[in-house]
């Protein structure tokens, strides 16, 4: 995937934050992805994030899961193999219901989480780039897309002065790729220590 | 809080309404006691006192709900209810009235003998009973009537001693020391209430009560049943109560969120009520036991099977498929309509726990079943909208009331 620009402020206080996500959207930038070391409340709104689709994903997975059971055990029971069990009707459709209900949990379960991991482009071995390692700890990470036109001192000065702590200008490869990590962004330097 | 609207006036249209629909629901109840609670005809009788008897009953519990509600959020050390708990606590003071009335239905058909509701009444048939012998300690008039006159009463006492405790939060701003007394002294008496009411609507008043209608059947599952049928459709007052003060302009301090919430609560319990209901039916169906499926025999398969799949349809289907969405438990129009269906849904469902039992053979649900329904929704919302105008809407130095205003899903 192609490498981009990004433009990076940490903010210290989510009360600081807010106003700056704001400002920033107002004055038409477009906001990459705001990195935070909790759920932060209507941050998603702040951002103007559309309402996530996982749900409907989750229930089409589910009536999917539902179908299964039903065709699978009907066909099996009435047609293919039919067998008295105690009398009942082979057509026992309560005896069914916790089979049905239990593959439409598993089928929305699994579904939701292979959806889950595609959406947030998670996958085992899939490295991420990391614009600042403090996001997983106590900071509020900002990071700006550029653009070709975009004055990046300028965005850089326009951030301090909404609160942010912390600048930097960063190039990075968006989305996800498969077995290596960026040795200039490296979370955590390996320093070699020098026997004395 | 200057432009916030502290107090709730009764409209003139709707005690006007409320009383009219109090007169519809007297004339449903005179002319059906002349014509069939004094009726010489014990089916007729029968049919009578046993439609006041699930009305009462259902009404009840479903206000008793409002106050269970309050008692969980409350042991939960919940803030979102904080902005309209008003209402349930307006809807609970239903409880020693709708109970008072429950309370003498119950005693004229103990009293007066009408072992064509109770058969455990009839000392004879219990005698030549070995089945009916061996319950004769939890089915006899004596425990009935001391159970009964305990759970309205302590339900009443309860309740009133927590609405009683939360006037404080209408007074001057709490500090902080008083606000950690304020808070442990309304969990002491929210558990209070939730063990008695785990002891009644938990397991033993639906037993007591309507189960014992069919006095040779059993299911453990029936309390829980009863209390998921009221806890829903008191979920669905609460809901509509606060959509229509809502409307009023009342209530500015509770928004689509705290609505969200309550559209999850009416959600959820639909599909643990209709879990309940399950559980209850799988295991009869497959046991296939004649005593055990008595009870399921005529409403399947005979003149109730129209009721008692509506009733799955309204309780259950409907509630899930159309309250699944975000958006419609966010949608004010959408959860008042989902409210009354639940209510209806559930009132229909009381109907057919009581009245499946006592007239087997022919369904009577007609005027006289909506005329007494008319007359306890009426009677609900006189001394309803009575009990919010009494009190200040919103408790403003209730100390998780900010946590309330910030409420966010």
């Amino acid at each position: 995937m192609a490498k981009k620009k990004f433009v990076v402020g940490c903010f210290e206080d989510e009360a600081v934050l807010f106003p700056a996500v704001k400002k920033v959207r107002a004055a038409g930038y477009k906001i990459h992805d705001v990195y935070t070391p909790f759920a932060v409340h209507g941050l998603d709104h702040a951002m103007g994030l559309r309402e996530t689709s996982l749900h409907t994903a989750g229930f089409i997975y589910g009536i999917t899961g539902t179908t299964t059971a039903l065709s699978c055990i009907s066909w099996i029971l009435t047609k293919d193999w039919p067998l008295n069990i105690g009398g009942k009707p082979h057509f026992a459709l309560p005896a069914w219901i916790p089979i049905m209900f239990e593959l439409t949990v598993l089928f929305a379960a699994v579904g939701m989480v292979l959806t889950f991991c595609y959406l947030c482009q998670l996958a085992p071995g899939v490295k991420k780039h990391h614009f600042h390692a403090r996001a997983t700890d106590d900071l509020f990470v900002m990071a700006i897309e550029c653009t070709d036109t975009t004055n990046t001192d300028d965005l850089q000065a326009f951030l301090q002065s909404n609160g942010a702590i912390e600048l930097s200008v960063q190039v990075a490869e968006e989305g996800w790729w498969f077995g290596r990590y960026d040795n200039e962004n490296v979370p955590f330097q390996n320093k070699e220590i020098v026997a004395a | 809080m200057a432009s916030i609207k502290m107090q709730f006036e009764v409209p003139a249209k709707m005690k006007t309404w409320s009383l009219a629909l109090i007169a519809v629901g007297l004339v449903a109840l005179v002319t059906g006691l002349v014509t069939k609670g004094f009726s010489a005809d014990e089916h007729e009788q029968t049919q009578f006192w046993g439609t006041l008897m699930y009305n009462t009953i259902f009404w009840t519990l479903v206000c008793n709900a409002a106050m269970f509600f309050i008692g969980v959020t409350t042991m939960a050390m919940g803030g979102f209810q904080q902005s309209f708990r008003r209402v349930p606590e307006a809807i609970s003071t239903m409880v020693p009235i709708f109970g008072a009335i429950t309370f003498a239905v119950l005693m004229y058909v103990i009293f007066g003998h009408k072992h064509h509701i109770y058969h455990w009444l009839d000392t004879e048939a219990v005698a030549k009973d070995p089945i009916l012998k061996g319950k004769s300690g939890f089915l006899n008039p004596v425990f009935f009537v001391i159970w009964t006159t305990l759970t309205i009463g302590l339900w009443s006492l309860f309740g009133w001693r927590i609405r009683k405790l939360n006037n404080e939060a209408d007074g001057e701003p709490m500090t902080a020391e008083q606000g950690a007394t304020f808070i442990y002294k309304n969990t002491v008496r929210a558990a209070t209430f939730l063990v008695w009411f785990g002891l009644t609507v938990g397991s033993t008043i639906p037993w007591l009560w309507m189960m014992s209608i069919d006095p040779h059947w059993y299911s453990t599952m029936y309390s829980w049943y009863t209390f998921a049928s009221s806890f829903v459709s008191g979920m669905s007052l609460i809901a509509l109560w606060v959509i229509y003060l809502k409307n009023k302009g009342y209530l500015e301090l509770t928004t689509q969120e705290h609505l969200h919430d309550i559209g999850k609560f009416m959600f959820a319990f639909s599909v643990f009520w209709t879990y309940l209901w399950f559980s209850q039916y799988m295991l009869i169906w497959y046991a296939n036991i004649p005593e055990e499926t008595i009870y399921f025999k005529h409403r399947v398969q005979g003149p109730y099977k129209g009721i008692f799949f509506l009733n799955l349809i309204i309780n259950f289907l409907c509630p899930l498929l159309i309250l699944m969405k975000r958006s419609a438990k966010r949608n004010y129009t959408l959860v008042a309509f989902m409210a009354v269906l639940i209510l209806f849904g559930h009132w229909i469902d009381f109907y057919q726990m009581v009245m499946g039992s006592l007239s087997k053979e022919h369904v009577t649900l007609g005027w006289l079943d909506f005329g007494i329904l008319s007359l306890f929704v009426g009677l609900m919302i006189f001394f309803v909208s009575r009990a919010l105008a009494s009190k200040p809407l919103i408790p403003k130095s209730h100390p998780f009331l900010k946590e309330s205003i910030i409420h966010q899903v």
